[in-house]
């Protein structure tokens, strides 16, 4: 296995929390879009099943630009997850 | 740089002074200040402000880019607290400066809809009983979508 495989993912706020994760690296094998990756994350199952689907309008950012989640993702990718935003 | 990410307090004097004098041809300077709101219930002891570093920055920049295309603005400052904060202090400092009051009226209204709905920014309210995390508005989504800005 190569890092051309190979997302950062992130994590924040109440997110970040839950998971007891500010960031982590995952391989991936295969087209996969940001819908895919939170799937295989909700499949670890515990809290990581409960946090994605207990967080309203969650959102999601590719190399730092909020994404879609039909958004193809590519080996390199910088990944985070999040609730809505909240400064100012 | 007309962007600042800072844990320190922000000196609004020192800003608007640096701001007029960099600019030529001002007619007018709008300024939008915002303050950590106390609790309805209880107390505020603090708030705690994370944010995302790298991509906050690029989404300000890009925010101040955005308003500069819709109007010929003469000057920009845009500085954002992070970190943790009393109750009164100033989060979040905007200043516009342009020949006439309208633009800069009008831009510092879009930095600030659009900073709240835009900006990775999330803030944590503690209390006595506890902290939480603040829940997004609706009507900040609201607020944006009358300047068609989908950034």
């Amino acid at each position: 296995m190569t890092s051309g495989n190979c997302i950062k993912i992130k994590y924040f706020a109440s997110l970040r929390e839950q998971l007891e994760t500010s960031q982590e690296a995952v391989s991936i094998s295969g087209p996969l879009t940001l819908a895919g990756l939170r799937a295989q994350l909700m499949a670890r199952g515990g809290v990581w099943a409960d946090a994605f689907t207990q967080t309203p309008g969650l959102r999601a950012s590719v190399n730092q630009e909020i994404s879609p989640m039909d958004r193809v993702l590519s080996g390199g990718d910088e990944v985070a997850f999040f609730p809505p935003v909240t400064g100012g | 740089m007309s962007i600042s990410l800072q844990e320190n307090p922000i000196e609004v004097a020192l800003e608007t002074e640096q701001l007029l004098k960099a600019t030529s041809g001002a007619g007018a300077l709008v300024t939008f200040m915002g303050m950590v709101r106390d609790l309805p219930q209880e107390p505020l002891q603090q708030l705690f402000l994370e944010h995302y570093p790298g991509m906050t920055e690029r989404s300000l920049e890009q925010l101040e880019a955005e308003a500069r295309g819709r109007w010929p603005l003469l000057g920009v400052r845009l500085v954002h607290r992070y970190g943790t904060l009393a109750p009164q202090e100033m989060i979040v400092f905007v200043g516009v400066i342009s020949a006439h009051r309208q633009e800069a009226f009008q831009a510092c209204e879009f930095l600030m809809d659009a900073l709240k709905s835009r900006v990775p920014f999330w803030k944590k309210e503690v209390s006595a009983s506890g902290s939480h995390w603040v829940a997004s508005r609706d009507s900040d989504d609201r607020a944006l979508e009358r300047w068609k800005y989908k950034g």
